[in-house]
């Protein structure tokens, strides 16, 4: 272990020093090659100026342009084909791995018909045929998915915006804040062992030691496999992702709140509004930006929600989310084609938010 | 370091909240209730946030029995286990003392921290006899048994038995704390290895990319050249890409480059690259937004005395960044240190490789129930975040602050 500590300070100092001789390096040489001197004509000075701050931006960017270029843009166009490829890329399938997912849209409120109009009865099973109407599990996914759209970033703002009024209120609400912020730094894994130790179920009659089921117990109730029951499993693991988020919707909207001008809100106060009407009324109009950007960020989050799925039930009864799909696809059983068609969904999905936070970019930056 | 207001001047979570506006006195009544029920709301909403994780920490310096027996918030409670039984020693041990046939002896073995509370003769009657009590034996004489589960079995006769009876017993236990869990998983479970190689991966993939981000950001804050503008946009869009999109991708590219000259795709070396790549969006987004808000003049008087953008960046703009640096770092190593999807595809899954979080989806997977080993190394995966988070929370609420608000 001593070994791997000292490999990794030397590789350390090596990938420090490489970069910093590039940087350092490639400015050297721009200065010499195109050095001015007094001896030089006016226009040679000013022809080398010009052709060097021309040439210094893109020293500078080279590296992140091409990590960017390498590891996100190249991606997604190259994900893009795999998903109109087979299961090893090698042949061209048009849009089958598309058509597994959903299946035709024609077909979704369709049953087997003949000619006539007539049920297609199979003559296997003796029952009516059914048509395809893309993979079960995929569907599932996509529906927990929105389900966890839905839950967790509205379930996070909302407690981080009681929270953040709340904590502004009392004297101490900093230490409020900060033990709501903490697992904020808590991995998704960590996290989902926490939870696992507080969904964790014994026999009936023996005592329990998961915090759940031992209040269930201590209210008479029968203690419950939670991870085990459809639906309910699902939102106990959105939970994990309330728990974590909450803290990052607080101090947002907590800043934001503290940007309210003081004299609006006594303003209000000054013509009797109650705390109630204070709040939707004045405060919650001018933070409703602010909320938005709260939402987003969660949304973004939810949908690339993969390790507490992977940890907790990894898809099982009914929890799959098209993230941890994509891993079991693409690594699980190596068909990368509908790993990356559901990875195009997944993209597809957070498009809307792009092109929203694109357009904001450019009203920021004033062009384009 | 009078600059750190620029980036948020609010940022800072333990800044007292602005004055409390006065309330008219007839309102003073029901201001108080109100309050109180601010505070019981808060404590309420405080406790379930934090519970789950005081009971992982309890829990993980428990006594693996205990814990297996009796919930964390009994912790601090002596715990009953349920009737156990012990078999006594053959009839030839017997020695003569006083003129009784006698078999001395401990139902509990060394170094035991139970308690004996009763006994009895057969499994049913383990709670019959309180400790100290005599009691007839089927198989003959008479035995008593002390707390510390000394017993003394006597007879006027010989003992005649082949099968040696048991005492049955119901014991308790004092509450007891160790740190033998950490101990277990640090070694026999490999987290000390894994902790190492999470180190190995997060502080080179840290260090880099906020390196390549910083040049960037200057390029993009304060130098002029064509296309800035799309390349500001373009940021900003990259910052969404959802990270399932490049694994396929970058791994094949990684394993094909690899393959080249012959060597394994996956490994440490591909796995600060895929994170520096991947987290690079935002610390470009961060750094720029903030390097954007330092003083034109600086930039300015730093040109005029003959500084190339090269120099301006090195002693002017980095040194004043280091508020906003510090945010980035901290974001770059705790997303690198919890991550779990990067690490399984591009590190591989070998002893020498696995990271943490990697390792405690295999123990949750093999040791489902092994509470003990549970908790302890999920605390051991939680601890360096804990650290980062609460010794530097005012960098890391600022980066979070900068990152959403603008």
């Amino acid at each position: 272990m001593l070994d791997q500590a000292l490999y990794a300070v030397l590789i350390v100092a090596i990938a420090v020093l490489a970069f910093v001789a590039y940087y350092w390096g490639a400015n050297w040489i721009l200065d010499r090659s195109l050095a001015t001197n007094a001896t030089m004509s006016h226009e040679t000075i000013t022809r080398r100026d010009r052709r060097r701050s021309r040439i210094r931006p893109w020293i500078f960017l080279a590296p992140a342009l091409i990590f960017a270029t390498v590891y996100l843009v190249y991606p997604v166009f190259e994900t893009l084909r795999l998903s109109l490829f087979d299961r090893l890329g090698q042949n061209f399938v048009g849009l089958d791995n598309y058509q597994w997912a959903f299946g035709n849209p024609a077909d979704w409120f369709r049953s087997a018909v003949d000619a006539t109009g007539a049920p297609i009865i199979d003559p296997a099973t003796g029952l009516p045929m059914t048509l395809y109407k893309g993979d079960p599990t995929f569907w599932r996914s996509a529906l927990n998915n929105v389900a966890w759209l839905i839950i967790v970033p509205s379930l996070s703002t909302a407690f981080g915006l009681v929270i953040a009024v709340l904590a502004d209120r009392v004297w101490w609400g900093s230490v409020a804040k900060t033990l709501v912020f903490m697992p904020m730094a808590i991995s998704f894994v960590g996290a989902a062992v926490i939870w696992r130790f507080v969904y964790a179920y014994r026999d009936a009659g023996t005592e329990q030691i998961g915090l759940l089921n031992a209040i269930v117990v201590a209210f008479g109730g029968e203690p419950q496999v939670w991870l085990g029951i459809p639906w309910l499993n699902s939102f106990l693991l959105m939970i994990i992702l309330v728990w974590i988020q909450t803290g990052f919707a607080m101090v947002i909207l907590s800043a934001a709140l503290r940007g309210i001008p003081q004299e609006t809100i006594e303003a209000a106060r000054i013509d009797g509004a109650n705390e109630r009407q204070i709040f939707f009324g004045i405060m919650v109009p001018q933070i409703a930006g602010t909320v938005l950007v709260v939402w987003t960020t969660i949304t973004i989050i939810v949908l690339k929600v993969f390790d507490i799925v992977y940890a907790m039930t990894n898809g099982e009864n009914n929890t799959q989310v098209l993230a941890n799909l994509m891993y079991r696809w693409t690594f699980i059983s190596g068909d990368s084609g509908k790993g990356s068609a559901i990875a195009i969904v997944i993209m597809i999905a957070v498009l809307p938010i792009m092109i929203w936070n694109i357009r904001r970019a450019r009203a920021a930056e004033g062009a384009l | 370091m009078s600059t750190t207001t620029t980036l948020a001047p609010n940022a800072d979570i333990a800044v007292p909240k602005a004055a409390d506006v006065p309330e008219p006195s007839r309102r003073v009544r029901r201001f108080k209730v109100g309050r109180l029920v601010t505070h019981i709301a808060l404590l309420l909403i405080v406790a379930i946030w934090t519970l789950p994780t005081f009971g992982l920490l309890i829990s993980s310096v428990r006594d693996p029995d205990q814990l297996a027996l009796s919930g964390w918030w009994t912790a601090l409670s002596t715990s009953t286990i349920s009737a156990q039984s012990e078999r006594l020693p053959a009839a030839g041990t017997a020695v003569v003392e006083d003129g009784l046939y006698t078999i001395r002896g401990n139902l509990l073995g060394a170094d035991d921290n139970r308690t004996i509370r009763t006994f009895g003769g057969t499994a049913t009657t383990a709670g019959a006899n309180p400790v100290g009590a005599t009691i007839e034996l089927r198989a003959g004489g008479t035995i008593t048994v002390e707390e510390n589960g000394d017993y003394v079995w006597t007879s006027p006769t010989p003992f005649e038995y082949t099968t040696a009876p048991r005492i049955s017993y119901v014991a308790s236990m004092a509450p007891r704390f160790t740190l033998e869990n950490y101990s277990t998983v640090l070694n026999a479970n490999g987290i000390g290895r894994s902790f190492i190689n999470s180190a190995t991966v997060a502080i080179p993939a840290t260090i880099i990319s906020v390196m390549v981000a910083a040049f960037a950001a200057y390029a993009l804050a304060w130098m002029k050249f064509p296309g800035r503008t799309f390349f500001v946009i373009a940021v900003v869009a990259l910052l969404v890409v959802p990270l399932q999109m490049a694994l396929v991708p970058v791994l094949r590219l990684h394993v094909q480059i690899a393959g080249m000259f012959g060597i394994d795709g996956k490994g440490y070396f591909a796995v600060w690259l895929a994170h520096t790549g991947f987290g690079l969006p935002l610390a470009v987004y961060l750094l720029r937004n903030y390097m954007v808000g330092l003083p034109r003049e600086i930039m300015e008087s730093a040109r005029m005395d003959g500084a190339s953008h090269f120099q301006t960046f090195t002693t002017m703009v980095l040194p004043l960044s280091v508020p906003a640096l510090a945010s980035i770092a901290i974001f770059q190593f705790l997303w690198i240190w919890n991550d779990l999807l990067v690490a399984l595809v591009f590190l591989g899954s070998q002893d020498e490789y696995v990271v943490l979080t990697g390792k405690l989806v295999d123990l949750l997977g093999t040791m489902g129930s092994e509470w003990h080993i549970l908790t302890a190394g999920a605390f051991i995966s939680i601890l360096v975040p804990l650290i980062v988070f609460f010794s530097l929370q005012r960098y890391f609420v600022r980066g979070l602050l900068a990152g959403s608000v603008k």
